[in-house]
């Protein structure tokens, strides 16, 4: 092998293996959950309440311990992974497609509909988000598909204003030009030429963005506004914890350190992507 | 300077007039109060009573100029919970926020702007490295899980700190270094950036070429140039630290308006939470339009033309 070779590939620092190794096993956790827990979340065992973990006085019956009912924290944490991952996707996706196709609209009409796309842009950026989706949770009420939606809107405007830019700057290029002179109508040139060359710039973004969809859903959770019993997630167990802090720490800290390393892996491929894929969106 | 402030105040205003039509929207889309509001078996005589009473049986557009007049003077409904005007029960929780807030804004700027300048003074050492490591675990962190162990180390097990209320200052430690600590790394990070980027400019070889210390290169040429980034940032700050006040004021029982927007949401008291969240974009809009115009008394290029 050549230096030259060894160089181009710039080999992935061990850090960010890691971080992709702690996600890759999240997402399996994720996918595998009934497969992968020795009990339902729900089940209770009155007569093993508040059990520790294993290594803290506890047993391989309950290796990260029980809660205040007896409910295993291994399978409750594995679902709670399971929800959390599921809705941080989920919103992710629909934030990312949302503000794309504003960002491409905005870019296509000019005029008064961009005007107004970037004024919402503008208004969306400067008002923290979870204000207004507690503002939509207290109005609408709460139910499993709203909330998800709700955490799906955090963040639109920054795809928005991403794709907008990055549109306008396409439209020009060459082999757009060339496309729309062919005679292909405008979803043709934005969906199968000029999407696919500002994939990357979109994939960085929502990568930077998953981690706050996770915190805002979390947050939401924990503050007892997000997902309501008997469904799970790691906000909600880490809440359910607050109260048994001094007795059993396990049942706070367990879903507490998830999200963290979640969170934590997902900045670090965030900005590791950032500065690999797309060199122009570094600040 | 006239034309910016001008243009940039009448977008300041009309971005708070959307705001507040799109309450009166998401309010008359949530539903018919008379329905929600009433118990169920109210005689249709007394709804419809109701309906005179607060306005509803008029036609939209009459019912939202009525809205805004309304907003214009304060009047927001009564609170349920509390019996009082909305406003009143949201501004008497203003000072415990701005005190928490205010303080953690300075601590913020006090510890993230210094580590930024240092990162980048010295680049790629075990001092940047110590600097950005502080950064990413900040901003990774949920507030709510750095509160719950900083409870559970220092008020549990250390004894040291209250865990919740607002009576001394002992009380804002845990709230401010639960805040402050995000805001501080992503400060830290940006500061760090402003100022690489300046430093590679061809002034400050310059400045240092013609014999000027490096402190004072740094201090008198890199700085005031690195500033504008780094104040966009603060301006973000602001209302991180208004949305990560939600969820600190909660965990540690502070007697603020995030605590009170959450009580709200619960019990759904409609009229406290639209005052809420009108009085937290105003405010954001004011901090942006101020950010804007440090912007033009910072950079005299954008000063002149306007964008």
């Amino acid at each position: 092998m050549s230096v030259v070779m060894g160089r181009r590939r710039a080999a992935i620092p061990p850090a960010i293996l890691v971080a992709l190794a702690w996600l890759a096993a999240m997402v399996l956790v994720a996918v595998l959950a009934d497969a992968l827990a020795p009990h339902h979340y729900t089940t209770q065992n009155l007569r093993a309440r508040l059990q520790p973990p294993m290594f803290w006085g506890g047993s391989w019956a309950y290796p990260l311990g029980t809660d205040s009912i007896g409910r295993d924290m291994l399978s409750r944490v594995i679902y709670g992974i399971r929800f959390s991952i599921l809705i941080a996707v989920l919103g992710t996706l629909i934030g990312a497609v949302l503000g794309t196709v504003l960002g491409a609209i905005a870019a296509h009409r000019r005029g008064l509909v961009e005007e107004a796309t970037m004024m919402m842009v503008d208004f969306q950026a400067a008002v923290p988000f979870i204000i207004l989706a507690l503002a939509a949770l207290a109005f609408f009420g709460n139910n499993f598909w709203l909330f998800v939606l709700i955490v799906g809107l955090d963040g639109w405007e920054r795809y928005a204003r991403l794709t907008r830019g990055l549109v306008l700057s396409a439209q020009d290029s060459g082999y757009a030009v060339a496309i729309r002179t062919l005679g292909a109508g405008p979803v043709r040139v934005y969906a199968g030429h000029i999407l696919p060359n500002i994939a990357s710039a979109l994939v960085v973004q929502m990568t930077l963005n998953f981690p706050g969809t996770i915190l805002l859903e979390t947050s939401l959770s924990f503050l007892g506004l997000g997902i309501q019993p008997p469904l799970t997630s790691l906000g909600l167990l880490l809440a359910s914890g607050r109260a048994l802090l001094l007795n059993a720490w396990w049942i706070a800290v367990l879903p507490g350190v998830v999200i963290f390393l979640t969170t934590l892996s997902m900045s670090l491929v965030g900005d590791w992507l950032r500065d690999r894929l797309d060199p122009t969106l570094s600040h | 300077m006239l034309r910016l402030i001008i243009v940039k105040t009448l977008r300041a205003l009309l971005t708070v007039l959307m705001c507040v039509t799109l309450v009166f929207v998401v309010l008359r889309l949530s539903g018919d109060p008379a329905e929600t509001l009433l118990p169920e078996n109210t005689p249709p005589d007394t709804v419809a009573e109701y309906r005179a009473t607060w306005g509803l049986d008029a036609p939209l557009p009459v019912q939202y100029v009525r809205y805004l007049a309304a907003a214009l003077r304060g009047d927001f409904g009564i609170s349920f919970a509390d019996n009082r005007p909305a406003l009143y029960v949201v501004l008497e929780r203003v000072p415990a926020t701005l005190l928490l807030g205010g303080t953690t804004f300075a601590v913020a700027l006090l510890i993230g702007v210094p580590l930024g300048i240092v990162a980048a003074i010295r680049r790629n050492t075990a001092v940047d490295r110590a600097v950005m490591a502080f950064a990413v675990f900040g901003y990774s962190t949920p507030n709510y899980f750095l509160g719950i162990l900083l409870i559970l180390l220092f008020a549990m097990q250390l004894r040291w700190l209250p865990s919740s209320g607002s009576e001394t200052w002992q009380h804002m430690v845990m709230p401010v270094f639960t805040l402050g600590t995000a805001a501080a790394g992503t400060l830290a990070r940006f500061t760090r950036t402003a100022m690489l980027e300046v430093m590679g400019h061809g002034f400050i070889r310059t400045a240092r070429g013609k014999g000027a210390p490096p402190g004072y290169a740094i201090l008198r040429h890199a700085l005031p140039n690195a500033a504008i980034p780094v104040v966009t940032v603060i301006g973000f700050q602001i209302g991180g630290l208004v949305g990560g006040a939600l969820v600190t004021e909660s965990v540690f029982a502070w007697p603020g308006v995030g605590r009170l927007l959450v009580n709200a949401v619960s019990g759904r008291d409609l009229a406290v939470v639209q005052t809420v969240v009108l009085l937290v974009a105003s405010t954001m809009v004011v901090a942006n339009y101020l950010v804007d115009l440090a912007y033009g008394l910072l950079d005299p290029r954008i000063r002149g033309g306007g964008r």
